[in-house]
């Protein structure tokens, strides 16, 4: 194998990783510099099972709270989607005891005033801003709260599609609401109610329906395996 | 050198790229390139399964071993039932959401069970799309024939016609619930051209796509209070005096006690096996990608179909460290990104199939012509800026804002720099081999998903999981829901475990491995 040095990126930090102590839930540990948080703790020896999804940072599962070296600010991250660094400190977030409101999504007659049956804590938001900072999607979570409850549904929906549910906006809100349990219900209503039908949708499933591929269908089964393949080499 | 230096090539060479058209591969060439590159054809990481309902076929080592595995629950164990239900799901991705809320809404007492929390999945990372045949130019037979190309012939014909068919439905089933797929200005469904098909296909919902419909089924199941057992991994399936699936046993992961299920009828839809790490690959799967179902449908005596075929998606990140293997969608491909490589060419169609497109990675790299990184990883650059200079600034963060904050948490701005890429393990190609109602060999046992087999042949479509998913998911549901009526429940026996392990001591397997895995083994041992 051609082997050619030009072409091999710099990173001092893996010829010889440095190792920073960092606190997990208070305890103090040596770890790789710039390993992943929840990389950091199976490198302490410890088995997580509670905290862990997808690793690939859309689940919501690794909701961590951390600090850096001197910083009183606490702030949030996704474990599997941030690196340590010295001095660091953090900790999980245990599963919230948040209240999901349950619903027929389709049942509903009046999506927007049932928002306030189904949340009624909602339209208290006192604009503290807390929630928009706790979110690691950087999220206007605050302005989302508020649309939901001026009936803007369609903004909703757009601003938190890269909401990951980790839930991290509703420990820190005064008002006790749970704003992305908020923008599910107001995103789902969006599209089950307020969304344009798709005409060619329907014609499609109609289609199918009334067998008009029958003829195609037959055709292309009955083939033998060297027409079947004949055939679709002239698809492209 | 400095990785913004060694991006420099892909800077210079984009104008002359842009004016360039890369023509496919012809069969031939792709079938060559294929059995040289593709890691399906390193024979040395191949070996027989010695004994069991696939005894003598060919799987990688890894799979092999935990295949011939052993059980964890001893031969006499109490069987006494905790819970009974009609419809047991096991796995919580989108199979398992939609096998679930169709027993239910059928009207089966059905609980899901599951090794993480709800919705815990592959399915939820899912960004390409999911393939359906809306757009009036495209039609049911079309996606059957470019699914059977990109399977190279061998998928299941039945199993195929059945999902391409079901597509539409399913499409207004998930708009019904509320997810919001990206719309034409008509307000008819928007799609996306996706590798190795021959018409635009694929809905999307930006790139969040399984997680917009995973945020919406998981919502469901909780509005209709379906029963859930959460952390709750599945280490043993149930049959009664003839060999019918009547129920599982479970390892509650919160206190490591066993919980006995007793079902009429049992779904496993329990995904891949990304995260046994195969030939040592990364990989884009979740935590519990382990191939859990695989092992406890193998010892109920249930067939497996293309077991030795494995997709290993093109561009998983290679670079920064703490990305590795995490996936780089296809998207960016779709929408007009290159391929290069170290001396700043183009080497393949960046539209052909997934195991062609992985290939020509693997080949660039082993011929010299890949950037390598100090960690010892190599890879190809992927032009990710092309696609703003194409269709105007701000369209990478706006076609693909997952993908830019991915980036972003490590410095990295895609939109401004190429992102180093290699193939990552991503899917399994085969699985449990099912009928079109998704029931097994094992009467009574149903698999939905990833964990299933033959209808992907030997190479998966872009856009064709998640379908896959909802069609059998739902079909699994659906048809299990419409037997147990008629039913009564059977008596909880470990026959078919003792029969295994009488054929693996005839076998000589004493390997000592316990399976299934439950979680991959991450945690460094502190002496």
């Amino acid at each position: 194998m051609a082997q050619d040095d030009t072409n091999v990126i710099d990173q001092p930090e893996m010829t010889t990783p440095r190792m920073v102590t960092i606190e997990i839930a208070g305890k103090k540990v040596d770890v790789p510099e710039g390993i992943t948080v929840v990389k950091a703790m199976w490198y302490a020896g410890m088995d997580v099972v509670r905290g862990v999804g997808c690793l690939g940072g859309f689940c919501g599962a690794c909701a961590t709270y951390y600090r850096t070296k001197d910083d009183p600010k606490v702030r949030t991250c996704l474990a599997c989607q941030m690196a340590v660094q010295d001095g660091m400190s953090f900790t999980m977030m245990p599963p919230f005891p948040a209240r999901k409101a349950t619903y027929e999504i389709q049942k509903l007659k009046d999506p927007k005033q049932d928002l306030f049956n189904l949340y009624p804590e909602a339209p208290l938001c006192r604009n503290c801003n807390a929630c928009t900072e706790a979110c690691p999607q950087k999220i206007d979570v605050r302005e989302g709260v508020w649309k939901a409850v001026f009936g803007d549904f369609k903004s909703v929906s757009e601003m938190f599609m890269d909401c990951v549910m980790c839930g991290m906006c509703t420990p820190v809100c005064i008002a006790d609401i749970a704003p992305n349990l908020v923008a599910l219900y107001v995103s789902r209503a969006q599209g089950a109610h307020f969304s344009e039908k798709p005409v060619g949708l329907d014609v499609r499933i109609k289609e199918i329906q009334d067998g008009q591929y029958n003829e195609e269908w037959d055709k292309v089964l009955k083939m033998s395996e060297k027409e079947l393949a004949e055939h679709c080499a002239t698809v492209k | 050198m400095d990785i913004h230096a060694l991006q420099q090539i892909v800077h210079k060479t984009r104008d002359a790229r842009r004016q360039q058209t890369i023509s496919k591969f012809s069969p031939a060439e792709r079938d060559q390139l294929i059995h040289k590159y593709h890691p399906d054809f390193r024979a040395s990481a191949y070996r027989p399964i010695r004994f069991g309902p696939n005894e003598g076929d060919k799987t990688v080592v890894e799979l092999a071993t935990l295949l011939e595995g052993d059980s964890s629950i001893q031969d006499h164990a109490d069987l006494t039932a905790h819970y009974t239900c009609d419809v047991l799901v096991i796995g919580g991705g989108g199979a398992g959401c939609a096998a679930a809320l169709h027993a239910h809404g059928a009207g089966a007492k059905t609980i899901l069970a599951t090794k993480l929390r709800l919705g815990d999945s592959n399915s939820v990372m899912a960004q390409g799309g999911m393939q359906i045949s809306v757009a009036p130019e495209d039609s049911p037979v079309t996606h059957f024939i470019d699914t059977l190309k990109g399977g190279h012939m061998e998928n299941d014909h039945a199993l195929l016609k059945t999902m391409v068919e079901d597509g539409p439905s399913i499409a207004k089933w998930l708009l019904e619930l509320g997810v919001l797929f990206d719309r034409q200005a008509d307000g008819n469904l928007h799609v996306k051209k996706g590798g190795g098909s021959s018409k635009p296909r694929l809905l999307t919902c930006s790139d969040y796509t399984g997680l917009e419909i995973m945020r919406v089924l998981k919502d469901e199941v909780i509005n209709q209070k379906i029963q859930l057992l959460e952390f709750a991994a599945a280490i043993e399936l149930l049959s009664d005096e003839v060999g019918n699936c009547t129920g599982a046993i479970f390892k509650d992961l919160d206190n490591q006690r066993h919980v006995v299920v007793a079902a009429k009828c049992v779904i496993l839809a329990t995904g891949g096996i990304g995260r046994l790490h195969i030939q040592g690959f990364p990989t884009s799967n979740h935590y519990g990608a382990t191939g859990d179902g695989l092992c406890l449908s193998y010892r109920m005596g249930a067939k497996l179909a293309h077991i030795d075929t494995f997709q290993y998606h093109p561009s998983g990140a290679v670079y920064p460290e703490q990305l590795i293997g995490a996936l780089v969608t296809e998207g960016i491909r779709s929408e007009g990104g290159h391929l290069v490589n170290a001396k700043g060419e183009r080497f393949v169609n960046e539209l052909d199939t997934r195991d062609v497109v992985s290939s020509s990675i693997i080949r660039e790299c082993e011929e010299g012509r890949g950037i390598r990184t100090m960690s010892g990883r190599v890879g190809v650059w992927l032009d990710t800026p092309l696609l703003d200079a194409e269709h105007g600034p701000g369209t990478v963060e706006k076609h693909f804002p997952a993908m830019m904050l991915q980036f972003e948490r490590f410095g990295i701005d895609i939109s401004k720099d190429p992102v180093l890429i290699y193939p990552t393990l991503h899917y399994q190609n085969g699985g449990v081999k099912i009928d079109t109602n998704s029931e097994t060999n094992v009467k009574n046992l149903f698999v939905a998903g990833e964990a299933s087999g033959g209808l992907h042949g030997r190479n998966r479509l872009m856009g064709n999981s998640l379908l896959d998913l909802m069609v059998y998911g739902k079909r699994s549901g659906l048809t299990a829901a419409g037997r147990v009526g008629s039913m009564k429940q059977g008596q909880l026996t470990l026959k078919h475990l003792q029969r295994f392990r009488a054929d693996a001591k005839t076998h000589g397997n004493v390997s000592g491995v316990i399976s299934p895995m439950i979680l991959p083994a991450y945690t460094r041992k502190v002496s």
